[in-house]
């Protein structure tokens, strides 16, 4: 094969290391993701429920007695009602986008490639994380707010969204509890493995693993004061008290909280000792 | 002018120094690392890159430190690992252009520089298929591509020739001396292939067991303090060798029955035959013979 000399031409102009380093990752990520059928798939499943609460809302607006009908009115807890409905979705989704974020790259020594560029080693989990976080809240923190959206405008009328103006913080802190347990926790887990089938199943088995050390201590002491345990029993713990509702479990929220930003540090603590360059035999 | 400089650099993976007190001066143009397997090439490398930090010493690229701009020195070198390494699930050219695009480039400027570079390694033709299922001499080129596609001022190649078939190596060479001779971009090559090295570089750098043992322009390492001579003999061929070797001759095998003498200065054929004759063998074979990288090499480290 020929050298094609004439083909290689120094380059004039700069290179701009301000711009971000993640948000190329990120996009790129994003354009292999919506190739892929079953994400589209899994995007569509995703949003049939939005499709069903947007109805509900026309509904409770235009069709008479219908907002008398308890479980068809629209209030508040419907909001954080979505939300957790929308958590066997997020597992699906976090799952098969997040687990070869990172185990991927490892099985095809991609991370040496990155980090001999001008990207740091957060900039690089950044870009993953970003990738998940965006198709999370695309189930999540979108619909919800376009849901919120829909009330005054299918109402003609302002007075719910004002009456209830708590709701946008609110979706929006539990979206993001949401998004980034599950992106920290997946990516973490992503680190430390080759194979994206082996951290699907850790994922899955931590997730399900936990909340069933929960069950059963539950019925144990007939309570839910052990709901700490379970990473599902702690985001709903939280998400109660940010819709101001009562908490469902007997665990003080507090403690969900603190064992939720636990898993995030611990997944953080685990990036920064996995992300690397090299391979470090010792 | 040096384009990479290492001061008293020492890197220790846990208790084992991969490097040790290394000191060494990489001028522009191709220079050769050069060491046998595990004498700290790729890690030499890799501080290079900023990808390590020293336990000891500074390590300057491009006037850079690279404590100090790793980022700076990143956006100006380009890297071309040892091991396969890709990112999945993506075209030759998209991968190249997210490279590029990685390395600081805007995406138009990315994408139409993948494509040059693509066509200028040889992969012009195939420049949309998936680079995992290219075979191993095409995964060579695209990491050469990649490390490319930014217009670097300094290139690391780490073993670039690997796992090639004989007509690809050539190629691979051709397009290395092309970047270093005529797209003047300097180039740091890390290999044990030793005529690979000599046929790119003008200069070597010769690593062994973590320390720089040699380094220089290749003419002048391979100049020769005495003579040197092909020699094959008859009869007593162990006994010769040793009587040689009492003499304080350097004895280098080259193949089953031929092997290379290193004589001083004022030493000579003479010699070679009075020893013959006194351990009762034949001279069968004497030519005089020029200095190889080999040589230089087998002398840095020590290897008879």
């Amino acid at each position: 094969m020929p050298i094609h000399r004439e083909r290689y031409r120094r380059r004039e102009g700069g290179i701009d290391l301000r711009s971000g380093a993640w948000a190329v990752i990120a996009a790129n990520g994003l354009r292999l993701l919506v190739r892929k059928r079953a994400f589209l798939f899994l995007m569509i499943l995703a949003w049939i429920p939005v499709v069903v609460r947007g109805v509900q809302i026309w509904a409770a607006a235009n069709v008479p007695g219908m907002s008398q009908i308890g479980m068809l009115a629209v209030a508040p807890g419907m909001f954080r009602d979505f939300l957790n409905q929308q958590e066997p979705l997020i597992f699906f989704i976090t799952v098969y986008v997040g687990s070869g974020l990172i185990a991927d790259d490892i099985r095809a020594n991609a991370l040496q490639l990155y980090l001999s560029r001008p990207i740091t080693r957060t900039q690089y989990v950044a870009g993953k994380a970003a990738i998940l976080m965006a198709a999370l809240a695309a189930v999540t923190f979108v619909p919800a707010m376009l849901l919120l959206l829909l009330v005054p405008a299918f109402a003609g009328s302002m007075t719910f969204l004002r009456d209830n103006l708590v709701l946008i913080p609110a979706i929006t802190a539990y979206s993001v509890i949401q998004i980034t347990l599950s992106a920290f926790l997946i990516l973490a887990l992503s680190s430390l493995s080759k194979s994206r089938w082996f951290v699907a199943i850790l994922y899955a088995g931590l997730a399900f693993f936990t909340h069933a050390v929960f069950g059963v201590l539950g019925a144990a002491v007939e309570g839910s004061s052990f709901s700490w345990v379970s990473i599902f029993a702690n985001v709903r713990q939280v998400g109660d008290v940010l819709f101001r509702m009562t908490p469902r479990h007997d665990t003080h929220p507090l403690i969900s909280a603190a064992v939720i930003a636990l898993i995030i540090a611990a997944s953080a603590f685990v990036l920064r000792r996995r992300i690397r360059a090299i391979e470090v035999v010792t | 002018m040096s384009i990479s400089v290492l001061e008293k650099v020492g890197v220790r993976y846990g208790s084992q120094w991969a490097l040790s007190d290394v000191s060494a001066a990489f001028p522009e143009g191709a220079v050769g690392l050069l060491g046998p397997n595990g004498a700290g090439k790729s890690t030499m490398l890799k501080a290079l890159l900023g990808l390590l930090k020293p336990d000891s010493g500074r390590v300057t690229v491009l006037d850079l430190d690279v404590a100090v701009s790793p980022l700076e020195i990143r956006a100006r070198v380009g890297y071309m690992p040892e091991n396969d390494a890709q990112i999945p699930g993506m075209s030759a050219v998209s991968f190249v252009a997210y490279c590029g695009e990685l390395s600081g480039l805007p995406a138009s400027d990315a994408m139409q520089r993948a494509h040059e570079v693509l066509y200028y390694v040889g992969l012009g033709e195939a420049r949309y298929r998936n680079v995992e299922t290219y075979s191993t001499g095409m995964k060579q080129r695209i990491k050469l591509a990649q490390a490319l596609v930014h217009d670097p001022d300094l290139l690391l190649l780490d073993e670039p020739t690997n796992g090639m078939d004989p007509k690809g190596r050539d190629e691979m060479l051709a397009l290395i001396r092309d970047i270093a001779h005529n797209k003047h971009i300097s180039l740091i090559l890390s290999s044990h292939v030793m005529p690979d090295v000599e046929s790119v570089c003008d200069a070597v750098v010769v690593m062994n067991r973590g320390q720089v043992v040699m380094q220089g322009p290749i003419a002048s390492l391979k100049k020769p303090a005495g003579h040197i001579f092909e020699v094959r003999v008859k009869g007593n061929r162990e006994a010769f060798v040793e009587r040689l070797r009492a003499q304080a001759y350097e004895c280098r095998e080259t193949d089953a029955d031929t092997f290379r003498v290193l004589m001083p200065p004022g030493a000579g054929a003479d010699q070679l035959f009075s020893s013959a004759v006194a351990v009762g063998a034949q001279v069968r074979h004497l030519k005089p013979s020029v200095p190889t990288l080999e040589d230089v090499f087998a002398d840095a480290v020590g290897e008879a």
